[in-house]
């Protein structure tokens, strides 16, 4: 894994997503804010991985695309590289793009059916280098091409005529280039075969080395995440619970839901796996239109008191380096491996 | 690598050496292939070629003037003496010639029209589709207002103000013509829309204009170009109802509308006059519909 520099490169402070859902009907009915984010903040250095992690419907997808203003934040500030990006809109916004990009989910769907693989990696170009000759473009979309592992003879195919991991790489080449300074990777793997995974998990990190991109890797697979990340978020119903380095969060986790998280892990190895105390959580995600009063994990959480009710938990540095939201933090009662 | 029993990896291997670009296959070539591979489709492309050209070659394939009358034969069948091929109409003027001037007209009212329609309707339901919310209702309300006006009366209206002209007749279909246009246009754009790589295009920070230009439009043509070629036999069949009526082309130029107008009062004693006409309308709208479907399987093969 590459060293981190010093310099901050994105802060996001009390980021909220909020989207307004109708209920109770057409003519006596409000809006209810469905809260997908809310009031998330980190900060992000250079050249540095984040890992941001949660069940489905946490809020991982929607704080990427808020972070990259592809939705509009309710409320809250999102500083890239110096600049407040929320109150940007139009030109200003389009021009900051340049340095931030991002990857898909699903690979094929990302790419336009009707374009070649050559105009849809070159697309970013002709937005920020208009004045790029067409011969010099292609130079580089080959380049670019070769170097994520594609050949670059295949420039004028049509995306069907790949397969998933190809699609993706595809995907990778078009965020990378013109050259971003952060890369917001949103499940990137998932829709992927193992195989092909560990490839494409290994293809970003090279490029991050290359680079001395900043990526925020958002996944539901705790392995994937442990592989890539310099540090790692762990959110629950739009609000962040632990933020710790990869280390001290895989082998102390301080927050109940992380604990459940890995404990839920699958360890590789048959013996070990049997013998595994797995932390199961009951019941289901609430409704994100009306989560629970105080900490919105206390519904589910084995160590919930009444505190837990009344009192939203802050995000605190509990350990150096090692933010918790959670009034009973603490080590796990037994260990997880 | 040489015992590889498809020879794709020699293959790889080879073109990896050559270096050369490989030439994909678009989606559009897929349909192309699809679409030349069915009989019907294709005969019909023939058959509208051949009435095409005709039609455009129609004073060199014929010896008569659509507009010289000969007294001598009024109302006479079909003959070769004097090279009155399909006979002459009531007013003794060859038939063979006015059916394909009746053609020209026809066509062009037909693909000019479905042209302008099709222009307008992309335009307009794109923008309404891709912005939504407001613009949307607003833009789609517009629609339903027009569509609201009875076609007849617009015409009929358009006719007295204006007089018999036969631009009319393209501006008033085509101004009714683009409202349904607008609507395919608008669902299949709310379709699109969402999916991920226009969101990836506006990541890449691409202008509006252009991703409705670049990724929109690519993507909603298909079943456009299907409602396009349906149209086109509609709007002639609206051209000959609206000539028949009295309301389209002037005499003496003429269209299939008013060619059947006339030999439908002279059914009894010069059916000829009817029969022509008729079958070159009716092999037309045929083409035109085979020509359809063919696209629709072509276009969309998940849907046959």
């Amino acid at each position: 894994m590459p060293p981190v520099e010093n310099a901050e490169l994105l802060r996001v402070q009390d980021l909220k997503v909020h989207f307004p859902i109708r209920t109770g009907g057409i003519v006596f009915g409000q809006y209810t804010p469905l809260k997908a984010v809310d009031g998330v903040s980190f900060s992000l250095k250079a050249g540095e991985t984040l890992g941001i992690v949660g069940e489905s419907g946490c809020g991982k997808s929607t704080l990427g695309r808020g972070i990259l203003q592809l939705i509009k934040p309710t409320d809250g500030k999102v500083v890239f590289l110096g600049n407040e990006m929320t109150s940007m809109a139009g030109e200003q916004l389009r021009a900051q793009r340049q340095h931030m990009q991002i990857v898909f989910q699903d690979p094929l769907a990302s790419l336009n059916p009707r374009m070649t693989v050559g105009d849809i990696i070159a697309e970013p170009l002709t937005v920020f280098f208009p004045k790029m000759s067409v011969a010099e473009r292609k130079a580089k979309v080959k380049a670019l091409m070769a170097k994520v592992g594609l050949l670059p003879q295949m420039i004028n195919r049509y995306p069907h005529e790949f397969s998933g991991g190809q699609c993706q790489r595809i995907g990778i080449a078009r965020a990378m280039i013109v050259d971003p300074k952060m890369v917001i990777c949103d499940e990137p793997v998932s829709a992927l075969d193992v195989s092909i995974q560990a490839q494409i998990v290994n293809l970003l990190m090279d490029l991050q080395q290359e680079f001395g991109l900043s990526l925020l890797f958002i996944s539901h697979d705790l392995s994937v995440v442990r592989h890539v990340s310099h540090r790692v978020m762990v959110l629950y119903l739009g609000k962040v619970m632990e933020i710790a380095s990869r280390d001290s969060i895989y082998a102390e986790p301080l927050h109940p839901y992380t604990q459940a998280l890995i404990s839920a892990v699958p360890i590789p190895d048959p013996d070990l796996e049997k013998n595994k105390q797995r932390i199961v959580l009951g019941g289901d995600l609430p409704s994100p239109m009306n989560p629970p009063s105080g900490c919105v994990f206390r519904t589910r959480c084995p160590r919930a008191t009444d505190i837990c009710a009344q009192v939203v938990p802050k995000l605190e540095e509990k350990a150096p380096g090692h933010q918790v939201a959670c009034h009973h933090w603490g080590p796990p009662a037994q260990a997880l491996v | 690598m040489a015992t590889d029993i498809t020879g794709g990896t020699k293959r790889a291997a080879l073109i990896e050496k050559a270096g050369e670009e490989v030439q994909g296959r678009s989606l559009w070539q897929d349909a192309q292939r699809r679409l030349f591979a069915n009989k019907m489709a294709v005969a019909s492309m023939i058959v509208l070629g051949i009435i095409t050209l005709m039609a455009v070659f129609a004073d060199v394939i014929s010896p008569h003037a659509y507009d010289e009358v000969y007294w001598d034969y009024i109302g006479v069948g079909p003959q070769w003496e004097n090279n009155h091929w399909f006979g002459t109409d009531a007013n003794g003027r060859d038939l063979f010639i006015r059916t394909l001037y009746g053609a020209r007209v026809s066509l062009m009212v037909g693909i000019v029209t479905t042209l302008v329609a099709l222009i307008i309707g992309v335009t307009y339901g794109s923008i309404a589709g891709y912005f939504g919310g407001r613009v949307d209702s607003l833009m789609m309300r517009v629609v339903d207002v027009l569509y609201s006006m009875p076609l007849m009366f617009f015409i009929i209206i358009l006719v007295v103000v204006f007089g018999r002209h036969i631009v009319l007749v393209f501006i008033a279909i085509g101004c009714v013509e683009w409202l349904t246009m607008a609507r395919i246009v608008r669902g299949q754009t709310l379709s699109v829309k969402r999916k991920e790589y226009i969101e990836a295009a506006r990541a890449s920070g691409v202008s509006t204009p252009n991703i409705i230009r670049r990724h929109i439009i690519p993507n909603v043509i298909g079943p456009v170009i299907v409602f396009v070629t349906l149209m086109v036999p509609v709007v002639i069949l609206v051209e000959s109802f609206l000539s028949f009526l009295g309301l389209g082309v002037q005499e003496p130029m003429t269209s299939w509308g008013v060619l059947i107008s006339e030999g439908a009062a002279q059914m009894e004693n010069a059916p000829h006059m009817l029969i022509f006409p008729a079958v070159f309308l009716a092999v037309t709208l045929f083409c035109f519909n085979f020509i359809g479907d063919g696209l629709r399987d072509a276009l969309d093969p998940k849907d046959r």
